[in-house]
């Protein structure tokens, strides 16, 4: 009986069997930030431990980053304070630090890929939710609490219980002006915000295959989402080829050797499956979440539901919902009027989002009443779109063009929602109050949406208004 | 290496119920407050945009129902604690003084993160927690008492089988519940591990 990569990778990784019957496994890539990382060094100083395994810990600053005024010392006291707690903290600890001067910061999950360390076959692990950006790779890479975060520095290990694994194959091909971001907002829409608990998320299928890994790491960074503590494609050559000549990937001699391991890590064509769900790419249509989950969407062609269509359990749910968003049952999706327009994060804040984006506004003004900004995911997203003539394009058309962090995705920065402020946006949580007001409104899409919408001044279905306004694909 | 973990066994008190499923740890903790180098005060923040919400809508949020200060075990509906991998919500409620959430369901990081700090979570059916929900609005002076060994929670009349993953519940009886210790002892057998894995000899000397 074959194996799938989940379980491949995690017998590699087991160190020993715990009395509680959890699973001691070795970590092979630590990602430390800002926020969920100063408790855990202060512990470790507390109690007389060390961080293990320097070599294999990695840090950037990346949440409460400014995105305008980059100058130190922040004027935000706290970020300042939270920025010096983290230098000092690899300082002592002798941990390599991406930080801002170093022209290789960005946000955690942006700049791990790009730096060549996420690689597959690895164990890796992040205090942070999206860290299952990086299955992406083929790698197992799971979110962590900050005590979790606290024994990996002082055991370069976690205590785990294994999960079990449902492959989702997203069939055929992605009809035009339906992005990564779309196929994923239709996973947790079908399967819901709380479908994957239990599980790791095996993403397959041609649709998945013929994926750029900016594009695979779009829907295995939302796999939390949908409930699923971990998400992963199978290693290919588009892997191979994307991690060649990277400044952490392995060597020209190694890479051969590498190429083979990975390879054979891949889930195995008879490998047993907890579940399979299968989803047609052609009836993909672009997707809007209208709600207060990332499971509360719908095609942008389509309405928003009534409570009477729902099953009695999720009506308050849905009540609850509208009601926060002030929108009313029944009414179309499309033409909803925006005041705020986010491309960035670490969903959608990579060198291809910004190019689709640039695309649309290319020629195009935003909208008189839109806020419209910009943020690239890492310090060297922006440089190669820099070079690209992409800031001009956007600057041109309106847009704010800014340095690399996590910006308006959860704001513990200056950027920020106001009020009742509706946000089109490119990440990936629209909880009340994510963006920075408690009153806030956030619309998840792709990004080419965010810019169509910008321009627009309302929600487009970038289909027919490309081709009305002469831009897309 | 010494444990500072201490047996978990029973927790008995009052109760608040936080109505809703999948509440989120943006709403359990809103991210302004992860501005902070410590876990301190995040207790005085628990639902703080919620509990403004409420009283904005001339509503009272339960926590700020004076009859439910004090309350030792919070009552939640399904896939709580969704979202964010923060530590700052589990320790927002745990610092407010909450010491045990009873759920229809959990969100998986949430649960993990609420044992790693002796915050036992745990489950019931949902018509249970709907009955657990109603005493607790009612009779908000109520005793409740959760015995993770029997796995029942017990209020009133009411007996409720209560259900948490065995590693979870194995850690806090046995109080090993805070791992790091025994994750690192023994290194030795932490470093074969990582000698078999290829990658470790490729990875480029750090420059
Ligand atoms: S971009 Fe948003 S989701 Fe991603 S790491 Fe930053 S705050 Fe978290």
């Amino acid at each position: 009986m074959g194996r799938t990569l989940f379980q491949k990778v995690w017998d590699q990784h087991t160190v020993r069997t715990l009395p509680n019957g959890q699973t001691q496994l070795y970590i092979g890539l630590h990602l430390v930030h800002e926020v969920t990382s100063p408790q855990a060094f202060a512990e470790l100083r507390e109690r007389g431990w060390t961080v293990k395994a320097p070599e294999r810990t990695f840090a950037t600053v990346d949440h409460i980053v400014p995105t305008r005024a980059q100058a130190r010392p922040f004027a935000d006291e706290m970020a300042e304070s939270m920025t010096r707690a983290l230098e000092r903290n690899c300082r002592d600890f002798n941990i390599k630090f991406f930080d801002l001067g170093s022209g290789s910061q960005g946000i955690v999950h942006v700049i791990g890929p790009e730096m060549g360390l996420t690689q597959p076959g690895m164990t890796i692990a992040c205090g942070d939710s999206h860290t299952s950006t990086h299955g992406a790779f083929g790698a197992i890479a799971f979110g962590i609490g900050t005590s979790q975060v606290r024994d990996v520095l002082a055991s370069q290990c976690l205590a785990l219980s294994p999960l079990k694994v449902r492959r989702i194959e997203v069939n055929g091909s992605l009809k035009p002006g339906v992005y990564a971001k779309d196929v994923i907002l239709t996973i947790i829409g079908r399967l819901g915000v709380k479908g994957g608990t239990g599980y790791a998320y095996e993403y397959a299928g041609q649709a998945i295959d013929r994926m750029t890994m900016d594009e695979r790491m779009t829907i295995c960074n939302m796999s939390i989402e949908g409930g699923a503590r971990a998400g992963y494609v199978n290693p290919d050559e588009t892997t191979f080829e994307f991690l060649r000549g990277r400044p952490f990937a392995p060597g020209a001699e190694a890479f051969p050797a590498a190429v083979d391991w990975w390879r054979s890590l891949a889930s195995d064509a008879d490998a047993r499956w907890d579940d399979i769900v299968r989803l047609e790419g052609a009836d993909i249509a672009p997707t809007v979440t209208w709600g207060i989950n990332p499971g509360q969407s719908v095609a942008v062609s389509e309405t928003l539901p009534r409570p009477e269509d729902v099953p009695a359990a999720e009506r308050a749910g849905l009540t609850e919902a509208l009601d926060f968003m002030g929108f009313s049952a029944g009414r179309p999706m499309a033409g909803t009027r925006i005041d705020v327009a986010f491309i960035g994060s670490c969903t959608n804040g990579r060198l291809s989002d910004l190019r689709e984006a640039a695309h649309v506004v290319a020629g195009n003004r935003v909208a008189s009443h839109v806020r419209a900004l910009v943020v690239p995911g890492s310090q060297k997203v922006a440089i190669a779109a820099e070079k690209e003539g992409l800031d001009e394009v956007f600057r041109a058309a309106g847009f704010e063009w800014r340095g690399a962090g996590c910006s308006m995705c959860l704001a513990m920065n200056p950027d920020r929602l106001e009020g009742r402020e509706v946000c089109a946006s490119s990440s990936n949580r629209n909880f009340k109050g994510r963006q920075g007001s408690p009153t806030g409104r956030t619309l998840l899409m792709s990004p080419a949406m965010v810019a169509a919408a910008a321009v627009a001044g309302e929600v487009v279905d970038i289909r027919t208004w490309a081709v009305a306004a002469g831009v897309g694909r | 290496m010494s444990s500072t973990s201490s047996k978990i066994a029973r927790i008995s008190g009052r109760a608040v119920a936080v109505r809703g499923d999948d509440i989120d740890t943006d709403r359990i903790i809103p991210a302004r407050y992860l501005k902070t180098i410590t876990f301190e005060g995040l207790g005085d923040h628990l639902f703080e945009d919620d509990r403004a919400e409420a009283t904005r809508n001339g509503q009272v949020h339960p926590l700020d129902r004076p009859d439910h200060h004090g309350a030792r075990l919070l009552i939640g509906q399904s896939n709580f604690g969704c979202g964010s991998s923060r530590e700052h919500a589990p320790q927002a409620i745990l610092r407010w003084g909450i010491r045990a959430v009873v759920a229809g369901s959990f969100a998986e990081i949430f649960a993990g993160n609420s044992v790693m700090i002796g915050l036992p979570c745990v489950s019931a059916l949902p018509d249970e927690i709907d009955a657990l929900i109603a005493l607790c609005e009612s009779q908000p002076s109520l005793e409740f008492d959760l015995d993770l060994d029997a796995g029942v929670i017990r209020a009133g009349d009411l007996t409720v089988a209560i259900s948490m993953p065995d590693s979870a519940r194995s850690s806090l009886l046995s109080g090993s519940w805070d791992a790091t210790s025994l994750l690192a002892a023994d290194y030795e057998q932490v470093e074969a591990t990582s000698a078999r894995l290829p990658y470790i000899r490729w990875a480029p000397r750090l420059g």
